[in-house]
Formats: structure tokens, C-alpha cells, sequence
């Protein structure tokens, strides 16, 4: 490790950790937010009079409400908590703006309440992870161009020459998002609330999964990958397994994975050339996949006594395990054969949530564990419950996982049976075969309740920390052991 | 900050220490797939051609539509049906790109927790439909789907959907200046031809409820499409 940060007593007059402080709390709070909602939505799946007979609580409202919250508002406020912590220390100054940084944050709050206003008004532009109306989409490019010249500017003024690889994946965040967002949202008002896209039929579907893939792409794994290289050797204390594995596979990494949104829309009515390329690119994309993934591993040789105590290691090798094994499910789903079962069932839900909860939420929680006595001067209140969270999570995950799986192939293979004898659908009534998924989404629901119940653990646990009810006493010894 | 070896100092220099260079280099990385998948898709014979015979939504195909859209209906129901034997039997024909061909947004859907609505335009009455909406389990024992008790009350409002019908037209599906001046003649008209449907199954309804227009949108879907692949203009085989 470059030596960097050795006194974080001094850190704090010179780095602004005010605004890292106050993106911890907003991701904190939306992940409780926007994992509620999945579970309330989980239960009208298993249970429909759970959508309460309102237009406001129906499933095809409070679903976008949930993607976004956990995408947007709980896993951009990780990233933007993150990024503006470890860059200050990596390039060894300041934000350079502080009045950019507090734009910046009361500005993405802003856009995240007005989400979570016109969703379940029915105000969607309902392409997905993009179903914000066109004011709200215009105010994240404006909000984002703020967060891009404060992170350009904060490089540019660098006292460190080289920009560590974490800078790199955080650059390619902040460069194709709003490339993505902008192209995706080329919209014409019909009124304040409502737009079309300019692209029609399957174009506009090409163009929305592009988008959609590289939103898991660019906001849901590179920004990630990013906090992995910082955070992880930093709570492990070792070194980056290999810096010329971090070269090959960021580039490769963000070459091929603007390619792979195609595998969206296999067998649909897109240019066949164009699935074939969805598909191949997917594939590919294992190897600088994995690649991320055991850089990561491979930082723990030598460390993984410690997993078995510290329940931050556990999150991150947790997190970096789903990421392997989802970056490896993916392309097995993007190959026609797989996904003619896979597209459209529960499979589908199953993969993402192993990202989502696995990869995104572990690495999270992870971050947050590590950051909170840093960002306070104080040790955790209940190191114990964290790892209590720990197993709650990760059993959760498992439970809803397989679950998922298992309602994925029910419904696939029963959509497609024929009865050899008459040559007929064997499951001709819809409805019979989404009455078998009941005991799943039950299941789903016990496995996501856990999941949210160890997040608010954590948030409670936070709140003694800051309050600083418990061993207030020992603060300085502990925050100066990073 | 990891073990550093000999004979990668190129880069190092070049790039990881040039902020400008290494920003534009990994645009250019991020731009090429994007721009190979999707130029292409505005060339007439990839994507936005419609088959012979698909014409644009009415204004009040339209204002289901925008119902549709607004109840999130596509998060449960895909419209694409894919071309394999139990999609066909169970749907009808595959989904042509032609038949999309005025659909701002598309709603192709990614998750099939109801059944795929490409081709539902009449395969029940309209009363089928009021009833489902009112109740869906009255007419699909056992669905999971909530009921949608509202649309039978709300009242649609010409404005709004010649607004809607205008900005459509901005982005290229061709209605005329007749057609755009004559919306709130046309809901009228379309939505008395469905209440007069309705009141033969002792449905006593309004035109210009919501209701009404969802009812217009789900009996048009997939139509326009099955009348030109019948008609031998879909392109590839069909139904066996």
C-alpha cells in the first residue's frame, strides 16, 4: 500500500468528511426505504390483498418505487459516500468544491423524494430503472454535471501524480451515466407529468436496454469494484493482489460491457445480428469479471484468518463471492438456449437480487461498518450485532435465491410443457401455473424480511455508534487503528 | 498500490497519470458497443418500419395506453410473444418488429407474472375485461392480480389526451392536423361504440371513463399485426 492517511486525527482538517458523513446517513436511510418496499411487494406477490386497494400501493407502482430506491437513492449513496472519501485520501486534498458537494447531495435527496412522490402517483415514463418523468430526468443531468466537475476538479488538483485504480472505476461511473441516462431520456413533453421517448418500437428497446444493462454495468458494479480496490485492502491490510490484473480487466471491462444489452431481447422481434452480439459480448464479460473478483479474493491471502472475527471481512467476502457467481450466472442466461427458459420468470429476479443483495448490498454494508467509528471518532456501539447481520443477510440472500430459482424453473418449464400425446400445452390455464408459485413467494418474502431486518439492526446500531452512548471513552484509540 | 513490476511504467506515465488522456480513452472505450448496436437500428430495414397495415393507436387507444402505462401493467404483463411452439400455442403468432413500429415507449415488459398480452385484442368482450379490472378473480379464478376498482370511476379528459396525441406525433407517428383537431370528436364516438358493447351485457357505463379507454387499448393490441401476418405480409413463417 502506498502510505497515505496516517493520522486521521489531521485527515479532518484538511479532507471535508461533513459530506461523507451526510451521504452515509441518506444511504443508510434509503436502504431501509427501498428494501421495505421489496418486501412489500414481495408480500403482494405471495399475498394480493397486500396491494390495500389503492391506487398509490399496487404492485405496478411501488415496483419502480423499488428499483429506484435501491438502485438510485441506497446505491448511489454508497457509491457517492464512498467516492468522496477514499479520492480525497488517494489523491491527498480536499473536495474541490464544497459548495459542488453540497449541490450535489441536497440535489440527489431532492430527485430521490420526488421519485418516491410520483411513482406511486402513477407518473412514469415506465422504461425500466428510467421511469422517472422528464423534470426529474432533467434535474439528474444537472445534478450529475455538478458531481462531475467537483470529481474532475478534485483530480485536477491533485497532490498525488498517479490516480489509483479505485479512480479509474470511479471515472468511468461518473463518465457513462449520464451518456447512458441523456441518450435513454430523449423525450418529447406532452405535458409536465408525461413524455414519449423519440425512439419507437424496437429501437426504443434497444436503446433502453443498452441503457439498462450498463445502469447495472457502470452504476451497480464499476463504482463497486471501485469502493472494492479502496476499501478492501485497507480492511484486510494487505496489498492489491495484482496491479496489472486491475488494468487489463477495467478496460476490458468497460469495452465489453456496453455491448451486452441485446441479451435482453433475445428471441424478440430485434435484428438477429443483434442478439448474436448481446450474447457473445456476455459471455466474454466473465473474464474481466472474474478478474475483478479474484483481485479482490486474492487480496486476502494471508488475511483469511481474520474473516473468521471480523465481520467486515465477512461482508466483503461475501459480496465478492455473489459477484462472481452472478457475473458467471449472467452470461450462462445470455445464451439463447438458457434464456429461452430463464427470460421472463423468477430466474431473472433470483440473478438480480444475488447482485443487488449479494454483491451491491454486502460491499455496502461492509463499507459502512468500516466507515462509521471513522467518520464519528467512535467504536461501533454493537460490534456483535454486526455480525449477527452478517448471518441474517447472507442466510436471507440464500433463502430468496433459491427460491427465486426454483419459481424461476417451475414457471419456465411448466410455460413451455407440451403433452406428447396431443401435441397441446399441458398447462393450458396461466393462472394454475402461478397458483404453484405460492410456497416461493412465501419463501421470498421470510428471506427479503431478513435481509431488511439485519440492514435496520445495522441502522440502529449506527445510531447508538453516533450518539456515542457506548464507550465514548475509547474513540481515539480505536480511530486511530485504521 | 499493489506490488508494482518492471516494464509497466508506460502507462503508468501515459495514462493513469493524465487525467484528460485517460478520460477520453475510456469514452471511447464505453462509445463503440453503443454506437455499432444502435446506429444501425435507424436504418429502414433493421427497425422502425411498420408492417402494411399497422396504423396508429385512436386518441382513445391512446388514452389506454397512457392508463397502461401509468398502472405499471408492463411489470407484470410482457407484450412479445417469442417464436416457440408453446409461445404460439399459448399466444398466437411471434411479435414482428413492424408491429412496434408506433409504440413510444415500447412495452415489450421483462417479467411475465401474468400472461403475455401481445395478442389479447379480442380474445374476451369487452365486458370480459370491465369485470376483470373490477374483479380480477370473477373472471380468473385464483389470479394474484390486485383489482383496479378506479378506472371504473375516473373520468378521461380530451385535452390532456390531444396533448399526449400531439407530442406522439412529434416524435413521428403520423397523425394528421384533422385527426389531432377532431381527439375529443373521437372519444366520443370510439368510447359510445364500447359503452353501447357493455350496456348489451348489462354494464351501464360513461364514455369517457377510464374503464373505457383501457378497454379500446387491450382490444387493439397485437390486431393490426395479426391481420398482416395473416395477410402473408409479417415476414417468416407462421402459426403452423
Amino acid at each position: 500500500m502506498v502510505q497515505h492517511n496516517p493520522r486521521p486525527a489531521a485527515d479532518s482538517a484538511v479532507y471535508d468528511d461533513h459530506i461523507v458523513r451526510l451521504f452515509f446517513l441518506a444511504t443508510v436511510t434509503w436502504a431501509i426505504v427501498g428494501m421495505l418496499v421489496g418486501v412489500i411487494i414481495a408480500l403482494q406477490l405471495a399475498w394480493w390483498p397486500a396491494n390495500l386497494g389503492l391506487p398509490w400501493t399496487t404492485f405496478g407502482r411501488l415496483r419502480p418505487l423499488h428499483t429506484n430506491a435501491v438502485i438510485f437513492a441506497f446505491g448511489g449513496n454508497i457509491c457517492f459516500t464512498g467516492i468522496y472519501y477514499s479520492m480525497q485520501r488517494l489523491l491527498k486534498v480536499r473536495l474541490w468544491s464544497d459548495a459542488l458537494s453540497r449541490f450535489h447531495f441536497w440535489g440527489w435527496q431532492a430527485i430521490i423524494v420526488a421519485a418516491a412522490i410520483t411513482l406511486p402517483l402513477g407518473m412514469t415514463e415506465s422504461k425500466e430503472y428510467a421511469e422517472l418523468i422528464w423534470p426529474i430526468d432533467v434535474a439528474i443531468a444537472v445534478v450529475w454535471v455538478a458531481f462531475a466537475v467537483n470529481f474532475f476538479g478534485t483530480i485536477a488538483v491533485r497532490k498525488v501524480q498517479h490516480l489509483y485504480v479505485a479512480i479509474w472505476f470511479y471515472m468511468s461511473f461518473v463518465i457513462t451515466i449520464p451518456v447512458l441516462h441523456i441518450v435513454n431520456s430523449l423525450a418529447v413533453p406532452a405535458t409536465l407529468f408525461r413524455s414519449y421517448p423519440v425512439y419507437a418500437g424496437m429501437t426504443d428497446a434497444l436503446v433502453q436496454w443498452w441503457y439498462g444493462h450498463n445502469a447495472v454495468g457502470f452504476f451497480l458494479t464499476t463504482p463497486f469494484l471501485g469502493l472494492m480496490y479502496y476499501f478492501l485492502p485497507r480492511v484486510a491490510e494487505r496489498p492489491v493482489y495484482s496491479y496489472r490484473l486491475s488494468i487489463v480487466h477495467f478496460w476490458a471491462l468497460v469495452f465489453l460491457y456496453i455491448w451486452a444489452g441485446p441479451h435482453h431481447l433475445l428471441y424478440s422481434a430485434l435484428p438477429e445480428w443483434a442478439q448474436t452480439l448481446g450474447m457473445v459480448f456476455s459471455i466474454m464479460l466473465i473474464a474481466p469479471s472474474w478478474g475483478g473478483m479474484l483481485n479482490g479474493l486474492l487480496t486476502l491471502r494471508g488475511a483469511w484468518d481474520r474473516v473468521r472475527t471480523d465481520p467486515i471481512l465477512k461482508f466483503y467476502v461475501v459480496s465478492v463471492s455473489f459477484y462472481g457467481m452472478s457475473t458467471f450466472e449472467g452470461p450462462m442466461m445470455s445464451i439463447r438456449a438458457v434464456n429461452a427458459l430463464s427470460h421472463f420468470t423468477n430466474w431473472t429476479i433470483g440473478h438480480v437480487h444475488s447482485g443487488a443483495l449479494g454483491w451491491v448490498g454486502m460491499i455496502s454494508f461492509g463499507t459502512l461498518y468500516w466507515l462509521a467509528p471513522r467518520l464519528w471518532g467512535r467504536p461501533l456501539a454493537k460490534p456483535g450485532w454486526a455480525t449477527t447481520h452478517f448471518w441474517l443477510a447472507t442466510i436471507g440472500i440464500v433463502i430468496y435465491t433459491v427460491s427465486m430459482w426454483a419459481a424461476g424453473l417451475t414457471e419456465g418449464l411448466e410455460w413451455r410443457a407440451i403433452d406428447p400425446s396431443s401435441g397441446q400445452l399441458k398447462y393450458p390455464n396461466f393462472v394454475d401455473i402461478v397458483n404453484q408459485l405460492h410456497p416461493f413467494y412465501w419463501l421470498r418474502v421470510i428471506g427479503g424480511t431478513m435481509y431488511l431486518v439485519g440492514a435496520l439492526m445495522m441502522a440502529w446500531n449506527f445510531v447508538l455508534t453516533i450518539r456515542g452512548s457506548a464507550r465514548a471513552g475509547e474513540a481515539p484509540a480505536l480511530a486511530t487503528a485504521t | 498500490m499493489a506490488t508494482e513490476n518492471k516494464g509497466e511504467g508506460w502507462h503508468r506515465r501515459v495514462l493513469e497519470g493524465h487525467l484528460g488522456l485517460f478520460a477520453i480513452m475510456s469514452t471511447i472505450a464505453i462509445a463503440i458497443g453503443g454506437i455499432v448496436e444502435i446506429v444501425p437500428m435507424f436504418t429502414v430495414s433493421a427497425g422502425p418500419a411498420a408492417l402494411p397495415g399497422v396504423t396508429p393507436l385512436t386518441p382513445l387507444e391512446v388514452a389506454g395506453r397512457d392508463i397502461y402505462i401509468r398502472e405499471g401493467c408492463y411489470t407484470c404483463h410482457s407484450q412479445m410473444v417469442r417464436p416457440m411452439r408453446a409461445e404460439l400455442l399459448r399466444y398466437g403468432e411471434w411479435s414482428r418488429s413492424g408491429e412496434y413500429a408506433y409504440d413510444h415507449p415500447f412495452l415489450l415488459g421483462s417479467r411475465r407474472i401474468g400472461p403475455d398480452l401481445q395478442r389479447l385484442g379480442g380474445k374476451y368482450p369487452d365486458a370480459w375485461h370491465y369485470e376483470h379490472m373490477r374483479d380480477p378473480r370473477s373472471t380468473s379464478p385464483g389470479s394474484i392480480m390486485p383489482p383496479y376498482p378506479w378506472l371504473l370511476q375516473a373520468r378521461i379528459d380530451a385535452a390532456d389526451i390531444t396533448a399526449s396525441v400531439r407530442a406522439l406525433r412529434r416524435v413521428g407517428v403520423p397523425y394528421t392536423d384533422d385527426q389531432i383537431a377532431s381527439v375529443p370528436a373521437q372519444l366520443a364516438a370510439e368510447g359510445q361504440e364500447i359503452v353501447a358493447r357493455l350496456a348489451s351485457s348489462s354494464i351501464r357505463t360513461e364514455p369517457d371513463r377510464e374503464i373505457v379507454a383501457l378497454i379500446a387499448y387491450l382490444q387493439r393490441l397485437g390486431k393490426d399485426g395479426k391481420a398482416a401476418i395473416a395477410a402473408g405480409q409479417g415476414g417468416g413463417p407462421s402459426v403452423p
